[in-house]
């Protein structure tokens, strides 16, 4: 778990609305390794969607630089930036953001359907669980079902990178805990490297290393020596 | 197919009835271009057509009698193909079963039995027999009124002798697809028919033997009319030439291309109407639908959909809406076309209809429908393809209210929350209230444009019949007559009151610019037909000139006081310099008239007369109808109230399927505009309106917001509308006039009142299916759902 797949040098991020400057990221030095699971860890408004949002290329840095792998993701055109999200990596929202109109085979077709090598969708959701109700619609879904399709079309794309922003922010703790398993097991058996973004403190058990952040910085980084199982985990 | 392809159709799925209110609206556009093209394309291919096929004449005269031994000489003239004489009268008709007269045009029948012009078109029946001087032929509109078949008799008073005719066919002629009487206003085939029979027989009728009264020419292709016309005018000009003409001067084709230039018209004018509606709706509709799946445009993005994939999405929902519509337009407009253009073959007594409409009239149709509605999208789209993807996924920020001088007003008002709510909602989006205002607006200008033509016409024909023709007959002499005549009219049966009028063919000249027009002089004072002045006070025509109908003077460029040159076709044939005296208002015909006395003085005579105008006793009416038949010198009589009433039916039906056809218009474009703009207005305030209803409004209260907005916004439209129908109104009224008629701009409260009854009730309706949707508002799942 050496090599490194994310760097960030000083990465600023202000939301000008005139009146007052907001600084939603305040400089932020960072590194994440190959395969490892990440957990972010921090209160609301503290800086981390916007630092996920910003490695998956979903969104600009005011300032500093980010590079994925030897590739300088700041330089990038919003093309470049959309081939990036295309080929690289899977998203997992708090609200799944699922297409309502759209079976959960479909929802996983819709990255397949774009993706340069994507496992099959029934597959994707196979190892989600959801082998049985491919052809569902969202609102035929409990929250953990419709969370597990939304993981299934992050990694039906094989990306390298998983970025989920509170995963289990929706859900029950049993629940959640399944959706974890998945993530855990998906890191386990592809090599993802994960970030997973909570506020959920218990969380932070199951990750490789753990990052505090406060007011837009990064407070402290934690390395797990011992990890649990998200069964062991509850909250 | 691919996944983001089945969103497309199932949001398409979702959103069907909003969908097809707007393709509605579109279809209504592409139908009308596709009638009015095709209806056009049918009209006159079908005229060139029988034209050919019946070989119409290019070129026609009338004379007094010139000899059959001019027809070489005038065969000679350069690029003349074919000469055509031929012998026409007018009789007075006897039929039997029928008290009132009918009047006939006698028109001779080659003695080869083998016409080369004008050659008409057997229906039933056969040709006259050449020797037989009892046989004739009738044309089909004039059997059918009169329920004849070949075998069946009427007897007919030519020149004085009163002689049994039988029907042994009857038939169709390019020349009388628009038969008219003389003196008459509108076509009257129960009172008027065309009477082919043996040259022979007409010969002797109307004393023309080795001679000919009527002449019709084809040109050579290419053949310029005016030289042929000039040549022909010259040779005639010894035995009474009248002045030639040419096809575009033939009542039947000038009102064949008045026909075709107001179907030209409809097409321009309405369909770029529609398009924009549709587009609009489409624009209205696109820009909630990107609101509402900001998130998931958002998704599309965070997963590698590119700008141009997301941009396409959406301009093909536009697209979908755009096929539905043009799908809907196209076979509408192709039965609405063929059902038409078998309607105006019957109006216009054409034996055959050649119905075809262009794939390119599809295409292009297709087309501006296709173009229209994504030009409606493209905005939307391309905000949706902009949207920066982490400000897609989070919430739209709320919609910014800043405190102005109205809120300072409406609170100084003391109005309720809920219509405050209501009032900043249309000033937040002024924009979109203007032009949900504007699309109301058309189509309470639909109706208004489309009404108004009722009073219109009861101007016309008060001012005609009632104002200006207030005779109930008018009785036609074959020639001028010594006034005196007038005393012998007094003694006929029923007559109460008589007044002389004398017509006059001459041409009119100014420069280059001519018009053929029929010179009417009257005494002064009569009581009976009436020239009327601008105030629709009766004025007498001052001797010394000629007194013009404004339409008459713009079409020949002069104006009060300038010289006419005026050439008399009839009598001496003699050219005066007349001077401009005047002119009026009016909306039949090209009107000129002179003092009668004046006239004459200038033709060194004594006043003569041609036409007789009375009024008579009803209950005498059926013994001067029996007095007149046995009248020689009479060639018909008009009533008044039958030409009016058949001004009225005629012009009415074709209102009424106007109106109908407009206000189903306006209704669609309503519905349209309020249905979709209510849906937009509920999915925006769902949260707001399922929060008001938890803090204890009542289903009454929160209806009110949404039912308010809608009829705020369709009141606003209201005065737009009068305006806009009113200018509209007034375009339609300048592009209808000809040379026929012009129509009145008459613009009563009550059309305008009809137009806003109309689109309030739509509105009103609409937006009361939309709120029934409140009723069903599950409260707290739409306070749990994140927007």
């Amino acid at each position: 778990m050496s090599e490194i797949i994310f760097r960030t040098e000083g990465i600023t991020k202000v939301y000008d609305t005139g009146e007052v400057k907001v600084y939603a990221l305040a400089g932020v030095d960072l590194e994440l390794f190959k395969g490892e699971l990440t957990v972010l860890l921090g209160p609301s408004g503290s800086g981390k969607s916007t630092l996920l949002n910003i490695l998956g290329g979903l969104d600009h840095a005011t300032e500093g630089r980010v590079w994925f792998d030897d590739t300088e993701l700041t330089e990038m055109t919003d093309r470049g930036l959309t081939k990036y999200r295309r080929d690289h990596v899977g998203f997992v929202f708090q609200f799944y953001n699922l297409v309502p109109s759209l079976t959960a085979r479909e929802n996983v077709q819709l990255v397949t359907d774009v993706a340069p090598d994507p496992m099959p969708a029934e597959e994707a959701l196979g190892l989600v669980g959801l082998g049985e109700r491919m052809d569902h619609f969202p609102s035929e879904m409990s929250g953990g079902e419709q969370q597990r399709v939304a993981i299934a079309r992050a990694i039906a794309k094989r990306p390298q990178i998983l970025l989920c922003d509170e995963p289990t922010g929706a859900l029950d703790s049993t629940t959640g805990v399944q959706v974890l398993e998945v993530l855990r097991d998906i890191n386990e058996r592809f090599g993802t490297t994960t970030v997973v973004i909570t506020h959920n403190a218990e969380i932070q058990r199951m990750a490789h290393r753990v990052i505090f952040f406060q007011d837009g910085k990064i407070s402290e980084t934690r390395v797990n020596t011992e990890r649990l199982a998200p069964s062991e985990i509850a909250w | 197919m691919q996944a983001i392809d089945r969103k497309l159709l199932r949001d398409f799925q979702r959103l069907w009835i909003q969908a097809i209110a707007i393709a509605l609206v579109l279809a209504c556009g592409v139908a009308i271009l596709l009638t009015s093209v095709g209806m056009y394309v049918a009209l006159s291919e079908t005229r060139t057509a029988y034209y050919e096929r019946n070989r119409f004449a290019d070129v026609f005269s009338h004379t007094i009698r010139a000899p059959l031994s001019l027809v070489p000489e005038i065969a000679q003239i350069e690029g003349v193909t074919g000469v055509e004489p031929r012998i026409s009268g007018h009789a007075i008709l006897d039929i039997p079963g029928r008290t009132r007269t009918a009047v006939g045009r006698i028109l001779s029948f080659p003695e080869s039995s083998n016409p080369t012009l004008n050659v008409p078109l057997l229906i039933e029946g056969w040709f006259p027999d050449p020797t037989d001087t009892n046989e004739i032929m009738v044309n089909a509109p004039f059997a059918e009124a009169n329920g004849f078949h070949p075998g069946d008799s009427f007897s007919a008073n030519l020149s004085g002798q009163k002689r049994s005719l039988t029907i042994v066919g009857t038939a169709q002629s390019p020349e009388f697809i628009y038969t008219i009487g003389p003196g008459a206003m509108m076509p009257d085939n129960e009172a008027f028919g065309i009477i082919w029979m043996s040259e022979r027989a007409a010969a002797a009728a109307f004393d023309m033997t080795g001679a000919f009264n009527e002449v019709a020419l084809s040109l050579a292709v290419g053949t310029a009319t005016e030289p042929v016309i000039d040549a022909l005018d010259e040779l005639l000009e010894p035995f009474g030439g009248l002045g030639a003409f040419d096809r575009t001067t033939h009542p039947t084709d000038a009102f064949l291309d008045a026909e075709l230039n107001q179907l030209k018209g409809m097409a321009a004018i309405l369909p770029p109407i529609f398009f924009a509606i549709a587009g609009f709706l489409v624009s209205m509709v696109m820009s909630r639908i990107i609101a509402l799946e900001r998130s998931e445009i958002g998704l599309l993005k965070a997963v590698g959909y590119t700008n141009t994939e997301i941009c396409l999405h959406y301009l093909m929902l536009a697209g979908l809406i755009a096929v539905v519509g043009v799908l809907i337009g196209w076979v509408a407009g192709t039965l609405l076309a063929r059902t038409l253009a078998w309607q105006y073959a019957q109006f216009f007594n054409f034996p055959y209809v050649i119905f075809h409409v262009s794939y390119w009239v599809y295409a292009a149709a297709g087309l501006a429908g296709l173009a229209t509605t994504s030009l409606g999208a493209v905005q939307s789209a391309l905000k949706a393809a902009n949207l920066a993807p982490a400000v897609a996924m989070q919430p739209p920020a709320p919609p910014r209210f800043k405190r102005s001088v109205i809120d300072r007003a409406m609170t100084a008002m003391r109005l309720t929350q809920s219509t405050i709510m209501i009032l900043r909602s249309v000033l937040r989006w002024p924009v979109r209230s203007l032009l949900t205002s504007l699309g109301l607006a058309l189509a309470v200008a639909a109706v208004i444009a489309s009404i108004f033509i009722n009073d219109s016409l009861d101007e016309i024909v008060d001012l005609t019949f009632y104002q200006t023709n207030r005779q109930d007959a008018m009785l036609l002499f074959a020639e001028d007559v010594p006034e005196t005549v007038l005393e012998d009219v007094r003694n006929l049966p029923g007559v109460m009151q008589v007044e002389g009028q004398q017509f006059h063919t001459a041409i009119l000249r100014n420069g280059h610019r001519t018009k053929r027009v029929a010179i009417d002089s009257r005494r002064p004072g009569t009581d009976l037909s009436r020239v009327l002045d601008d105030q629709g006070e009766p004025i007498d025509v001052p001797p010394g000139g000629i007194l013009l109908s404004r339409r008459l003077a713009n079409h020949l460029g002069v104006k009060d006081g300038d010289q006419l040159e005026t050439e008399f076709l009839s009598g001496r044939r003699e050219t005066f310099e007349l001077t401009v005296i005047g002119l009026v208002d009016q909306h039949l015909g090209l009107g000129a008239y002179v003092d009668l006395e004046y006239l004459n003085a200038l033709f060194r005579q004594a006043p003569q007369i041609s036409t007789v105008n009375v009024t008579l006793d009803d209950s005498q009416i059926d013994a001067l109808h029996t007095a007149i038949k046995d009248i020689p010198s009479l060639t018909g009589i008009i009533e008044m109230n039958v030409n009016r009433r058949s001004f009225q039916d005629t012009i009415e039906n074709n209102i009424v399927v106007m109106n109908t056809i407009y206000i189903a218009i306006a209704v669609m474009i309503t519905v349209g505009v309020s249905y979709n703009a209510a849906r937009i207005q509920l999915s925006e305030r769902a949260r707001e309106l399922a929060s008001l209803r938890i803090l204890g409004f009542g289903r009454g209260d929160v209806s009110y917001i949404l039912i308010g907005e809608m009829m705020l916004i369709a009141l606003i439209a209201q005065p737009i509308g009068w305006l806009l129908g009113a200018w509209i109104a007034r375009a339609m009224t300048n592009a209808f006039t000809s040379d026929l008629y012009a129509i009145p701009l008459v613009l009563k409260p009550a059309v305008f009142a009809t137009g806003s009854l109309v689109v309030l009730g739509t509105a009103f309706v609409s937006v009361m299916i939309v709120r029934r949707r409140l009723d069903r508002l599950d409260l707290v799942s739409v306070m749990k759902t994140r927007e």
